[in-house]
């Protein structure tokens, strides 16, 4: 069912945390929002299953305006960061709870309870307690009971934060296959960029209750909007120098490098700008060489990752396959694929 | 180093054990002539029990004159802490959730208010407790002194219960809204479960401090027929006339033991409410 949040604000007591928020996340669609702390993401997710209610605005469920509903006349389903399992209540009891509120017959629980179950790969665990669970088993258990109303909105607030990495990378994938199989609108709120890439059809970013860009994962890494989004997105991060345009080229330093770049022309002589280059862009091919000195080198096992610091002082970093030849302290002149290079005014706006 | 004992003090405990013994031997003494004198007589001015008598004990298969039946005084004792229990739990429990939960209106003036409902000499309202109890006719009635007992104690009991309500995470009942249910099943289901520890806890305390209270009954309720046990014990000791004090000892006995049976049972739970906290 498609979500859309219509010029909506929020605001708590005196403090504006989203103002005029436009968003539409269509059916069947995974959507992430991605920020960092404080940004607002969690105030939206909680504004659509109905624990806050909007300062202004609507919110709609298909054509249904569900602005005014509480959270239990909704039907969204939610999965929370802690889980939020009833302890004293057994896998087969946390799961059946949605429907035991709606006074569904004991017996269609139980059946319905066991395909969800199935579903999540949690059967032989129904007689448990939360607190005999591993994390991994405990969302799960978190994702069937979020599940099993079939929701008309499957919410995600940061469900893979409290997981350890090998597992998260495993129910990255199970949730995904979750949302795929039973083709539920959801939303994902999370501040790990990886998370947002790897599982959802589009993303929104937001920065201080604004919505930055919404793109898909791939346009966004490649076509970022301000140098917020291109820093947020991409592990190891995207690096960047602080320069000057000078006759259609970025100029670093007194008289160090120059740039020939084609997103400057027409920018006049001398405003500052910033370049930002990802770190696979700079290394031993590309156009034009820069000199510099390697003061970090990390393994990563097929990669290898490398801070240089430039004569002006300013820090690349570069990802290369796995080579022996450069140790720290060596000297370098490695080419910079100005092509894939990114150009962003003094603001932060991409030019 | 199997064989090494298991202690982790670096100090000889004996000292200790020894220094605290001596302290606390009057008191085992004490508690030892409290029963041994139940069951014998002595000579006056000796410290040897002379022979060995049931005597004293005499008051549970006779009523004396004057006196209530102990059975029914029992009885009394029972209903009175078991009502005041009650009473204070389903109060305690609603009220504590909706000063930690809710969003009611003058909740600060609420909470300030049962804090010094709390700290409130409760003895000092006791005559015009007396003269309204009298004017609404329920003196000298249990229902009276219940509703005034489980009335003084409740603040403490609501504050004990914020304070475990306060402990419960909010995802949980977010959750439950998801889920659909009503705020009332939230509470009922899902967050009351939570806290059953400290309502045990609260439980047992209310029926103790219940147990013993003896000067609201001893004011609002001296009658043969409501009396409550520390009333008949008291007025064993006021009886000037046929003063016995193996029987006040026997009572004594009689009294407490339904406290001690009560703390061996439960003193794990009791423990609880200077504890608190929820797990898993």
């Amino acid at each position: 069912m498609r979500i859309l949040l219509d010029k909506f604000s929020k605001s708590f007591g005196s403090t504006k945390v989203i103002e005029d928020m436009e968003l539409e996340v269509g059916s069947g669609e995974m959507l992430a929002l991605l920020g960092p702390s404080g940004c607002g993401k969690s105030t939206t997710l909680f504004a659509v299953c109905g624990i806050h209610r909007p300062t202004s605005g609507r919110i709609l469920f298909g054509d249904r305006d569900v602005t005014n509903l509480p959270s239990q006349e909704r039907n969204v389903g939610v999965v929370f960061q802690s889980y939020a399992l009833y302890p004293h209540m057994t896998v087969e009891e946390n799961i059946g709870f949605p429907l035991m509120v709606k006074r569904v017959a004991a017996a269609d629980i139980k059946k319905q309870v066991a395909d969800i179950a199935a579903l999540v790969h949690i059967a032989d665990l129904l007689g448990r307690r939360p607190a005999q669970l591993s994390g991994g088993q405990q969302q799960r258990v978190a994702l069937a009971r979020a599940l099993i109303r079939r929701p008309d909105v499957l919410l995600l607030d940061e469900p893979l934060a409290n997981l350890d990495a090998k597992l998260r990378l495993e129910m990255r994938s199970e949730i995904r296959r979750l949302q795929k199989e039973t083709g539920i609108t959801a939303i994902l709120v999370t501040h790990d960029q990886v998370e947002a890439m790897s599982m959802c059809d589009r993303i929104a970013i937001m920065k201080s209750g604004e919505i930055v860009q919404i793109a898909t994962p791939s346009q966004m890494y490649n076509d970022p909007r301000t140098s917020f989004v291109a820093s947020f997105l991409g592990n190891p991060p995207i690096s960047f120098l602080k320069g000057r345009a000078e006759q259609g080229a970025f100029v670093l330093g007194e008289n160090g490098l120059r740039l020939p770049l084609s997103a400057l022309s027409g920018i006049p002589d001398g405003t500052s700008v910033s370049l930002g280059v990802r770190p696979e862009h700079f290394g031993t091919t590309g156009g034009i060489p820069i000199d510099g000195k390697v003061v970090f080198a990390e393994t990563q096992g097929r990669e290898n990752l490398y801070d240089v610091v430039l004569p002006d002082g300013s820090v690349l970093r570069s990802i290369q396959p796995v080579r022996d030849d450069v140790k720290m302290g060596d000297s370098v002149r490695w080419n910079l694929d100005s092509a894939s290079a990114f150009v962003f005014a003094e603001d932060g706006r991409r030019l | 180093m199997a064989e090494k004992p298991q202690t982790s003090a670096n100090f000889s405990s004996v000292p200790v054990i020894l220094l605290l013994s001596l302290f606390s031997l009057p008191l085992l003494v004490m508690y030892a002539y409290l029963f041994i004198d139940t069951i014998s007589d002595t000579e006056v001015g000796s410290l040897i029990p002379s022979e060995f008598t049931l005597r004293h004990w005499s008051f549970l298969w006779e009523t004396k004159t004057g006196k209530p039946n102990i059975w029914l005084v029992t009885l009394n004792t029972f209903i009175f802490a078991s009502c005041i229990t009650g009473v204070i739990l389903t109060v305690a429990s609603m009220a504590g959730y909706v000063l930690s939960r809710l969003n009611v209106p003058a909740r600060g003036f609420f909470l300030a208010g049962v804090m010094v409902l709390h700290a409130f000499p409760s003895v000092t309202l006791i005559i015009a407790i007396f003269i309204v109890l009298q004017w609404i006719g329920l003196y000298n009635s249990l229902i009276g002194v219940i509703l005034v007992k489980a009335a003084i104690d409740l603040p403490l009991g609501i504050w004990l219960m914020k304070g475990f309500y306060d402990t419960v995470p909010w995802e949980i009942e977010m959750a439950g809204t998801v889920d659909g249910a009503s705020r009332f099943t939230v509470w009922r289901r899902l967050v009351l479960p939570q806290i059953k520890p400290a309502m045990m806890a609260l439980g047992l305390f209310s029926f103790l401090t219940g147990w013993s209270e003896f000067i609201l009954p001893q004011v609002l309720a001296p009658g043969a027929k409501v009396q409550v046990l520390s009333v008949y014990l008291a007025s064993l000791i006021i009886d000037d006339n046929n003063f016995d004090f193996g029987t006040f000892k026997a009572v004594g006995v009689f009294y407490v033991v339904p406290v001690l049976i009560l703390y061996v049972f439960f003193q794990k739970h009791l423990m609880n409410i200077y504890g608190g906290g929820t797990k898993g």
